[in-house]
């Protein structure tokens, strides 16, 4: 089974965010940037593959020569080697399309990835490759399982869950669930060595325009202070949800 | 021209996200100067979409539609779209609508704004605002395509009462078996408890409240306020409660009217998954907890004591009404 990991290249959680050149561009400076978090689901579920069911696992992401560190970061978890498309992430779809010429040249059994990217919270990129590619497609899926062509997968409906199955190939857009947080795969020492000398292929961009452009960010206005209650007079609180903030 | 809503229901009954959607898609309407089509599938009664504007209703009875399912779906809402020469096509927050509209765009070749929290800035260009970076920011996505697909983010433009005459109209899509590849098995639902989906208020408790024994007072404060329960991660992870009820950046997130924090002192990534809530009270006997400087209102105390006494004077206030 040939396995593809979309990883994005985002933020840290605990980044403070702030845009530039007249709100226009997210400001990177100081930020450190990590593996999105939901790939790091989809990326350990296929490491499980990988050991359990002897798959092959490349990784791949969209972007400038910044997030060959993250890739090598996901090799370092056990990734065999990574494609980086060597072009700006301008938009969802555009990212779904290079990504569809990936799976193209390369062909994927199972292409896994985390249903949003923690930066620009699309939760565009796994449905679109699917219908780009034909694909079956699973999103907010909170466990896999894949029985030589055959693929069971739970995924998450508002007030509980569903299981589906399908053929392969397939997209998994994953959250937790899909393995549990605890069982995240951090790199170790000989990981991080041994990924130095794994295959990192760059290939150029295909020709695509952006569907949409982001033209001005903000911040949320500061909020005022928390009004303190009195813990003896929650009669206080009540009444202030009731006549001043009108919620109850 | 017009504009196309996709008004989803639960076992036949229409919901709030429904109710808001319209509401919304009838405004954006006005704003283009053009007219509101909304699409339902297997609904029993359309009725009540007439009170949020929807003019023209298109209903869609298939057998085959019964459970829900993403591409097939997405199918009947594009050749909808087609029918009805709708270059803007509104979808929902749900899960189900998260699934299908990343398809519908491809399907339309449309510029997709998802997480849009306010009516378009513009028509043209065309501008949504949205949320991103985890409710720590805001952007202007314009949308350049011919066709613009929005999913609205739940809770953010609220109803809007506009009662019109409703045109009901039958459609018969023609789906293919390519739609159906992915078979459902079985669905596992929670019945008969308020989801955190569709709450309007939250009640969630932290590791503040020292044991799974002690949420009955967490569970009747909800109770008294029609309220959905939840939890923090470090609850979820120690098996307090269920991953279902994990509220934050990685488990759900919440959107609700009201936010009641209890014994949680507010990780950066449990805010990031409940500051888009409108109204966020936090109660914690640490009054340097992070989560007081994200809320609105706050009691430094002891939730123990706090607690079941909001509980008594939240009845009387109840009865009062």
């Amino acid at each position: 089974m040939k396995i593809l990991v979309c990883i994005s290249h985002v933020p840290d959680t605990t980044s403070k965010i702030n845009f530039t050149e007249d709100g226009t561009k997210f400001d990177s400076n100081g930020v450190q940037f990590v593996i999105n978090p939901y790939d790091e689901f989809a990326l350990t579920r296929a490491m499980w593959f990988k050991e359990k069911q002897a798959a092959t696992v490349t990784v791949a992401s969209v972007g400038s020569a910044v997030v060959e560190p993250t890739l090598r970061k996901a090799l370092a978890i056990g990734a065999d080697d990574a494609i980086r498309v060597d072009t700006e992430p301008f938009d969802g779809y555009y990212v779904a399309k290079q990504l569809s010429e990936v799976v193209k040249t390369e062909g994927y059994d199972l292409v896994l990835m985390g249903k949003e990217s923690i930066d620009y919270n699309g939760g565009m990129v796994p449905g679109m490759l699917a219908e780009l590619l034909g694909f079956n497609f699973v999103n907010a899926c909170i466990g896999l399982e894949i029985n030589n062509n055959s693929a069971t997968a739970s995924r998450e409906i508002d007030g509980g869950k569903e299981v589906l199955s399908c053929s392969l190939p397939l997209i998994v857009a994953g959250q937790k669930g899909l393995v549990e947080e605890k069982d995240l795969r951090i790199p170790n020492m000989r990981g991080i060595m041994m990924a130095r000398k794994k295959p990192l292929k760059v290939i150029a961009p295909i020709d695509f325009s952006a569907t949409t452009a982001t033209v001005k960010y903000e911040k949320p206005v500061a909020k005022g202070a928390c009004k303190l209650i009195d813990s003896s007079n929650v009669d206080e609180l009540i009444q202030l949800l009731h006549n001043e903030a009108k919620v109850i | 021209m017009s504009v196309l809503v996709f008004a989803d229901h639960s076992e036949g009954k229409f919901k709030k996200t429904a109710f808001e959607i319209v509401s919304f898609g009838k405004q954006v309407a006005k704003q283009a100067e053009t007219s509101l089509v909304v699409l339902t599938i297997n609904a029993e009664s359309t009725n009540v979409l007439s009170d949020y504007g929807a003019e023209k209703i298109l209903t869609i009875q298939d057998k085959r539609l019964n459970t829900f399912n993403a591409r097939a779906y997405a199918d009947c809402i594009q050749q909808a779209a087609l029918k009805e020469n709708a270059n803007i096509v509104v979808v929902d927050s749900t899960n189900n609508g998260l699934y299908l509209a990343p398809i519908l765009a491809v399907k339309l070749e449309a510029g997709y704004a998802s997480n849009v929290i306010d009516f378009p800035a513009s028509i043209a260009p065309f501008t949504v605002k949205r949320k991103v970076f985890s409710s720590k920011g805001f952007g202007l996505t314009q949308i350049d395509t011919a066709h613009k697909l929005i999913g609205l983010g739940k809770n953010s433009v609220g109803l809007i009462e506009d009662k019109v005459n409703s045109v009901e109209e039958a459609f018969s899509p023609s789906l293919n078996d390519d739609d159906f590849q992915i078979t459902s098995d079985s669905i596992d639902k929670t019945s008969g408890k308020i989801t955190i989906a569709d709450a309007d208020i939250v009640v969630s408790g932290g590791r503040g409240l020292k044991g799974p024994e002690n949420w009955a007072m967490i569970e009747e404060l909800a109770d008294v306020l029609g309220a959905a329960t939840a939890c923090s991660k470090p609850v979820s992870d120690l098996g307090w409660r269920p991953h279902s009820e994990h509220v934050g950046q990685t488990g759900k997130p919440v959107t609700a009217n009201l936010y009641i924090a209890i014994g949680i002192s507010g990780a950066i990534q449990h805010l990031a998954g409940v500051n888009s809530s409108k109204v966020k009270v936090v109660i914690n006997t640490d009054p340097e907890a992070p989560f007081f400087k994200a809320a609105d209102y706050g009691i430094v105390g002891d939730a123990f004591e706090v607690v079941p006494e909001l509980v008594e004077k939240l009845k009387e206030f109840k009865s009062s009404l």
